[in-house]
């Protein structure tokens, strides 16, 4: 049984003829991770429920759900776990912040270091730097 | 026998290290006491390699009294794995860890250079208590030396997975990394404690980060490159928390690099540079946590054992208390030297600093975040490759930007408008790349500019090599071959970054595959090329059986041959693939073998055709000879006594 879904899924995807939705199924998948492996996005694993889970974006883009639909209709089924994107919600709200924010107090340590006094002496040559 | 030799000096290896620490931090005005310090460190460096030996000693004769040899290895394994074997678990690789932070302490005791007496014993001091901490967690959580009773007739047998001449060298270039940057710790440790980072300290810090750095580099090109090629999905990079483990010391160990070089230059971002090196080794203990708690559901984890999770983290818990307390107490009073001007190589480099550690940050809220959710009871959420692409990848590119101007710009006040007319030319490539890609993929917008900064930083380099050529004096090969060493180390590491950076992203946007249900004799046309199933067959390996399928490519009329199989070994449940690699110069076609379909004669045959992905291992091999030729040109400065 396992076999033949591999073989179905691998010998006969049901790829999607316009080439823009393959692409957008194929990110997808790249996003959705498998529920049976570890750490590993569905569009590359070999298990049967992978298989089957590609079979779902694909049908989901042919029926005409956006991008975002089929995430939460993944996300309804087998809970967030299965979104390598976190949503943003309350519990993630601080992951998605924190890289503008290391960037602002990334800021703010650079003036302030800079402001400590600045440089005015004449100009080394990049040689003098090498030595 | 051997075995107790081994627990015995790893034993005896901690003492010393302990009486190193001891004598080496209250040796600091009294001179025979670290001279004693530094002899102990000499002594247990030596004491902790007969231990170490003793090790690979008991894995070469399979000997299966002993427990970690028993679980990890199998007396049919080719010599190379029984080797390796010492160090392809957990038990052995702790005790490498030991061994290599005792050579280091060693290392360190025996170059003074010109560092005070008293910063220079508190630092080998310093050193001998990581030493010690590390033998500890070895010794009482995970005795590689520890007997089994009854002794099994057989091992094991090592992860099949792991039985790779890449992965044999993985594990200790890692390592060699992980333990380099214990001795930035110390050092940082020791100017903290002694409340002065001079030059002359950042001098001495400087060639242990680049060796760290060096092979961190080594060890994460190799850990991809065997992705690449033995998980069979094509990849190279998955921001799994195990590679993120690795990724984030390699980038503060890159920020720490270049940090070092502004304060050993100008003496000034001293406490920053000390704040990097306490980060870098908590970063680096961080990694072993992750790797050996087993707290993280991911393909690394095989060690699972929630008592050595939490000891790792008293010790980085230890390791980071202390740091962060005496930087906290000592910092704002060490003596710090103007700053500097907005346009000039050290801010420059504070840029690259900034670019690095904010890189380092985001990797590490990225991993833990899930950690975080759970704990506090928020369910189960993943953070993968769309959260790091998206925020890891712009911060890169921003600093990628910038990157050629770093070299072009002098001390203290550079000429922003003089560099960038130099590398206008560069700029214009650029541009083109970007333009030619944007047509040729149809207006994808992110492989276009991710090309277009590769370009940018090989030309970038380039251009900087070619200004330092027209200095000098004579004929073109003269001018060549005088231009400094320090030119050539850093021109390799940023055109390597900017070589990695060509094949990342070709590899990422543009990257094919396809499955094929083929019979012996049948055909697919993949990318240009037909690839023809010719035989499939059995065959006999040392400890394994496999099955091989050969193909003929075709392609422009020329024809090859390739093979790609998939291997059982008797003591491993799953079958591992072997896929076939055929390089060309635009890219490699890549094999892998699947199942065979049920009363057919057909077989799965998965096809993937990965752009220009040899740039990336090349990218990261440039880098790493950038590090190397960097620590050459530190030792020949040092000889010249410069």
């Amino acid at each position: 049984m396992s076999l033949l879904a591999i073989l179905v899924a691998a010998a006969a995807p049901a790829v999607l003829g316009d080439p823009a939705q393959e692409a957008r199924a194929h990110s997808l998948q790249m996003e959705i991770r498998c529920v049976q492996c570890e750490n590993e996005p569905i569009a590359q694993s070999t298990s049967e429920i992978a298989a089957d889970m590609r079979t779902l974006v694909r049908e989901r883009i042919a029926a005409g759900d956006s991008d975002s639909e089929i995430r939460d209709f993944f996300r309804e089924r087998y809970g967030d776990f299965v979104l390598f994107r976190p949503p943003f919600d309350a519990r993630t709200w601080v992951l998605w912040a924190a890289p503008a924010l290391f960037v602002l107090l990334g800021l703010w340590a650079v003036f302030t270091m800079r402001r400590r006094g600045a440089a005015d002496a004449p100009a080394f040559t990049p040689e003098e730097g090498d030595r | 026998m051997i075995a107790e030799i081994g627990a015995f000096t790893a034993m005896l290896a901690l003492a010393l290290s302990l009486a190193q620490g001891l004598l080496g931090l209250t040796g600091a005005r009294n001179e025979p006491r670290a001279g004693a310090a530094a002899a102990l460190a000499q002594s247990s460096a030596w004491i902790a390699a007969i231990s170490f030996a003793c090790l690979i000693a008991l894995f070469v004769r399979s000997d299966f009294t002993v427990a970690a040899v028993a679980a990890n290895s199998h007396v049919d394994k080719p010599l190379l794995y029984k080797i390796a074997g010492a160090w392809g678990n957990h038990e052995g690789s702790m005790l490498l860890w030991s061994f290599v932070s005792a050579v280091f302490g060693a290392v360190l005791a025996s170059t003074r250079g010109a560092q005070t007496q008293s910063l220079w014993a508190r630092g080998v001091g310093v050193q001998g208590l990581v030493t010690a901490g590390a033998l500890i967690y070895t010794l009482f959580l995970s005795n590689p030396f520890a007997r089994l009773d009854p002794a099994p007739m057989q091992g094991s047998g090592l992860n099949p997975l792991l039985q790779d001449p890449a992965l044999a060298a993985h594990p200790p270039l890692l390592y060699l990394g992980y333990v380099g940057l214990s001795v930035p710790f110390s050092l940082a440790i020791a100017a903290l404690i002694e409340g002065k980072a001079d030059q002359a300290w950042a001098k001495a810090l400087r060639p242990w980060t680049l060796a760290a750095w060096t092979f961190l580099t080594l060890g994460i090109g190799l850990g991809s490159y065997w992705a690449y090629y033995e998980l069979g999905w094509g990849g190279w990079w998955f921001w799994d928390p195990v590679e993120n483990a690795s990724f984030m010391p390699w980038l503060v160990a890159g920020a720490l690099v270049h940090s070092a070089i502004v304060t050993e230059r100008r003496g000034s971002i001293a406490s920053w540079t000390i704040l990097l090196a306490i980060m870098g080794f908590g970063l680096a203990l961080l990694g072993t946590f992750l790797v050996r708690s087993g707290v993280l559901t991911s393909v690394h984890a095989f060690a699972v054992d929630p008592r050595r999770g939490i000891a790792v983290l008293v010790l980085l818990a230890v390791a980071l208390g202390i740091g962060f307390t005496l930087y906290a107490l000592r910092a704002p009073k060490l003596a710090q030297p103007a700053g500097f001007a907005a346009v000039s190589r050290e801010s420059m480099l504070v840029w690259n600093n900034f670019g690095l550690a904010i890189a380092a940050g985001v990797v590490l809220i990225g991993t833990l975040y899930p950690l975080l959710v759970e704990a506090l009871g928020g369910g189960l959420i993943s953070v993968g490759p769309p959260f790091f692409n998206m925020t890891v990848a712009p911060l890169l590119g921003a600093l990628f930007l910038i990157l050629p101007f770093g070299p072009m710009l002098s001390w203290r006040v550079g000429d922003i408008a003089a560099s960038a007319k130099k590398l206008a030319p560069a700029a214009l490539l650029a541009l083109a790349t970007m333009i030619i890609t944007l047509v040729l993929s149809q207006w994808r917008a992110i492989p276009a500019i991710g090309l277009a900064l590769g370009v940018w930083l090989i030309a970038g380099g380039l251009v900087y090599v070619w200004t330092r050529v027209q200095r000098g004096e004579g004929r073109m090969l003269r001018k060549l071959a005088l231009l400094p060493l320090a030119v050539w180390s850093m021109s390799a590491a940023h055109i390597g970054a900017g070589v990695l950076t060509l094949g990342a992203v070709a590899e990422t946007a543009f990257r094919r595959e396809q499955a094929a249900l083929l019979n012996p004799g049948e055909s697919v046309d993949f990318v240009g090329r037909r690839v023809t199933l010719l035989e499939v067959g059995e065959a006999e390996g040392p400890n394994y059986s496999s099955t091989r399928a050969n193909f003929r490519i075709e392609r422009d009329g020329a024809v090859q041959r390739m093979s790609a199989e998939r291997r059982f070994y008797p003591t491993s449940p799953m079958p591992t693939t072997e896929v076939g690699i055929l390089s060309s110069i635009d890219g490699d076609l890549y094999v892998a073998l699947g199942d065979a379909a049920r009363g057919e004669s057909a077989w799965t045959v998965r096809l993937y055709y990965n752009p220009l992905v040899h740039l990336i291992f090349i990218g990261a091999i440039m880098m790493a000879l950038g590090g190397a030729l960097s620590l050459l040109a530190l030792a020949r400065r040092k000889r010249s006594g410069a």
